[in-house]
């Protein structure tokens, strides 16, 4: 391959760096944290899988609730409960423990010393998680919102955390280079972050509860920080550092990218109480909680700026990259679910989409067409650098690709109408309560239809992520980046 | 950026920035509630000799508020009530009065709830709907209420053979009913059902606060 890319296209090539030495020490780098990194990775994709049958069950039993209506194990609390927290947890933590200290220790220039005791700990991670996820099932779930894992199952989660989390940290400590680029304070800033939440929110409401409401206060500054401080860091990091690795070309603007940072740091953690609009706590927590969420329009336009402005022009690489055709489908997506979240946080809008599937759509939105799409991305990129093979099959990913982008379209334009319409007739008294379930009915069929698009596509990355693994000789043998758009083979730009 | 202490800083002081504004603070305001009598004297303190409220639950109601959360009932109901005028809680006779802080402050648990896609159950215990209701429409909600999407519990419930007389409480079918057990069997709740349903006939917002009075 060129050693001197020329255009843009050639850059899109995966050994685009035209230093040598570079490139040698980000190999030695991505040795020491290879089997780690793809045991988080196979374990996020086995998570996604659990989630969307999960999730399956659950979407179906909301349109015909006797579908596996004679086991408490399947009734839809239960089944929903474990989705979310497969989800988040299981295919979220794996797949950000995997890409996300992968980009840190890559970012700092230092390999990850010991990656043995990374595995050891990510190994108790799942099998805290599966405790937990069989507790739920089970019929020992809290019922406290993102919280639903048992408290005998919550300690291992939170030490093996603990001991997960500090390899970023360490990676920090021992970093290269002057230069601290914006992923890195993403990354940091949210590995120190989500213990913080997890280990208050748990003394709180499971171990010591608070008095009263203090528990839905305290849960929801935790379960929206989960999104905000947890997920959406981590989501940006790897967009930050995938685009212009991708593109070769620097990010737009320094200055946008601290301006995104800090004000995220200081609006996004104050926007949960939202949640609690019209519940009974003072009017001053809501209030605060709707100017921080109306002041997230401040990190989320720079940062969409930012996204923008570096792949500007380069339309046809960003389509015919795999990574970049996700990761920018999830940073678009990020500015449009950030908006209308803050919306949602007016009080106005907030009295019809709260209590409604319109939220559902919304979560979904955030947390599948920006987060997941995003991570899906540094998937896309990771493996062949840590394999040094390259993805089996276009067809799989371009199947993965359209499966998730209109899996996710359907659900969340399906559930937000429906919702919206739920919420206004809900509102208005006069319509009888039975009525107003079955107008949501379509939108509920539509919401399971889009889980069906959303399944084919985790089978197809599921397939080609495994068969890119356990290659064979002639995966190994082949040439090149596997990109999109045969037909610009050369010099589109 | 190359001011590390100032990025240290930066993270950890926007969080605990929200924790002690949202959290801690609340805590402080709202984590000293007492329960108080329906109307307090000039000096803010209870009237003598009249009831506290909120009431404490009863035991088998505890026990049915356990069935409550291991069902996962919360991801489909809610227990709060809007303010008149703000959503149409009050106009569906969810509950006379909007809920406040103190009305949950004796709970260990507090379900409050982000979905409704069944009804709000904070007053649920108020409406017209007898225990008999209840274990009909926990046992298969089409029964009491056809075209619902609710999930049917019928695991709470045992079906047996009638030996002798016809339990007291077994549960009391529609004539022709399609949900009906065959000729010579009854269905009976557990005691896990019964529990649940003491547990929806306790779920009352019919006392007032001194800041949330019932208006008549």
């Amino acid at each position: 391959m060129s050693t001197a890319p020329q255009s843009n296209s050639q850059s899109v090539n995966p050994y685009s760096s035209q230093d040598a030495a570079e490139r040698a020490e980000l190999s030695q780098i991505d040795a020491s944290i290879r089997s780690s990194a793809l045991f988080f990775t196979v374990s996020a994709i086995f998570w996604l899988l659990a989630g969307t049958v999960f999730a399956l069950i659950a979407a179906y039993k909301a349109h015909e609730p006797s579908f596996m209506g004679d086991s408490a194990l399947t009734t839809f609390g239960r089944m929903r409960s474990a989705h979310l927290n497969a989800m988040a947890l299981g295919w979220g933590n794996n797949i950000i423990f995997a890409v996300g200290l992968w980009i840190m220790a890559r970012l700092c220039r230092s390999p990850i010393r010991h990656g043995g005791m990374l595995t050891i700990a990510g190994i108790f991670w799942n099998l805290g998680l599966t405790l937990g996820i069989a507790g739920i099932i089970k019929g020992d779930i809290t019922s406290v919102e993102w919280l639903e894992i048992p408290h005998y199952a919550t300690p291992l989660l939170a030490i093996s955390y603990a001991l997960i989390g500090v390899w970023g940290i360490v990676a920090f400590k021992f970093r290269k280079g002057e230069h601290v680029y914006v992923s890195q304070w993403y990354i940091l800033a949210a590995l120190f972050w989500f213990p913080w939440l997890y280990v208050i929110a748990q003394i709180m409401i499971i171990w010591f509860p608070a008095r009263g409401v203090v528990q839905s206060v305290t849960n929801w500054w935790f379960a929206h920080n989960v999104l905000g401080l947890w997920l959406t860091p981590m989501a940006l990091a790897t967009a930050y550092y995938l685009i212009p690795k991708v593109l070769g070309r620097p990010i737009y603007s320094y200055y946008l990218s601290v301006l995104g940072f800090w004000a995220l740091a200081i609006f996004y953690n104050w926007a949960g109480v939202h949640h609690l609009i019209g519940g009974p706590i003072p009017v001053w927590l809501i209030s605060a909680g709707i100017v921080a969420s109306v002041m997230m329009v401040i990190p989320v336009i720079v940062v969409g700026l930012n996204h923008h402005m570096s792949v500007v022009g380069l339309h046809k690489e960003v389509w015919r990259s795999p990574t970049l055709r996700f990761t920018v489908f999830g940073a678009i997506s990020y500015t449009l679910v950030s908006l209308i979240g803050s919306a949602m946080a007016v009080r106005t809008v907030n009295e019809v989409t709260h209590f409604t599937h319109f939220t559902v759509g919304h979560a979904h939105h955030g947390v599948y067409a920006f987060f997941s799409m995003i991570m899906f991305g540094g998937v896309y990129y990771m493996m062949p650098r840590l394999l040094k093979r390259e993805w089996p099959s276009a067809t799989l990913i371009k199947l993965h690709f359209w499966g998730s982008a209109i899996g996710i379209t359907v659900m969340v334009v399906a559930l937000q109408i429906g919702g919206w319409i739920q919420g206004v007739e809900m509102n208005n008294s006069e319509i009888p309560f039975l009525e107003i379930v079955q107008n949501t009915m379509p939108w509920l069929k539509a919401r399971t239809v889009s889980g069906v698009f959303l399944t084919v596509a985790h089978i197809a990355f599921a397939v080609n992520f495994f068969w890119m693994l356990f290659a064979a000789g002639a995966i190994r043998a082949k040439q090149g980046p596997t990109l999109l758009d045969s037909t610009s083979e050369e010099g589109a730009a | 950026m190359k001011n590390l202490p100032l990025l240290f800083c930066g993270i950890f002081f926007a969080l605990a920035f929200s924790f002690t504004g949202l959290v801690l603070s609340s805590n402080i305001q709202i984590g000293s509630l007492t329960q108080t009598t329906e109307t307090e004297d000039e000096n803010g303190n209870p009237m003598e000799g009249e009831t506290l409220y909120p009431l404490m639950a009863s035991g088998l109601a505890q026990q049915g508020k356990q069935v409550y959360i291991e069902m996962g009932c919360i991801y489909c109901h809610t227990q709060q009530v809007r303010r008149d005028g703000f959503g149409g809680d009050t106009g569906r006779n969810w509950g006379p009065r909007q809920t406040v802080a103190r009305d949950y402050i004796t709970q260990d648990r507090v379900l409050l709830g982000t979905m409704r896609t069944g009804p709000d159950l904070m007053h649920v215990g108020g409406r017209p709907l007898n225990a008999d209701w209840h274990h009909l429409h926990l046992y298969n909600p089409q029964i009491t209420s056809p075209g619902s999407n609710m999930a049917p519990f019928p695991f709470l419930y045992e079906t047996r053979k009638i030996e002798g007389a016809p339990a007291a409480n077994a549960l009391k079918f529609p004539p022709n009913s399609e949900f009906s057990p065959e000729a010579g069997y009854e269905v009976v709740p557990t005691r896990r059902a019964e529990a649940l349903v003491e547990y929806m006939l306790s779920l009352k917002l019919d006392y007032s606060l001194p800041e949330a009075q019932i208006v008549e």
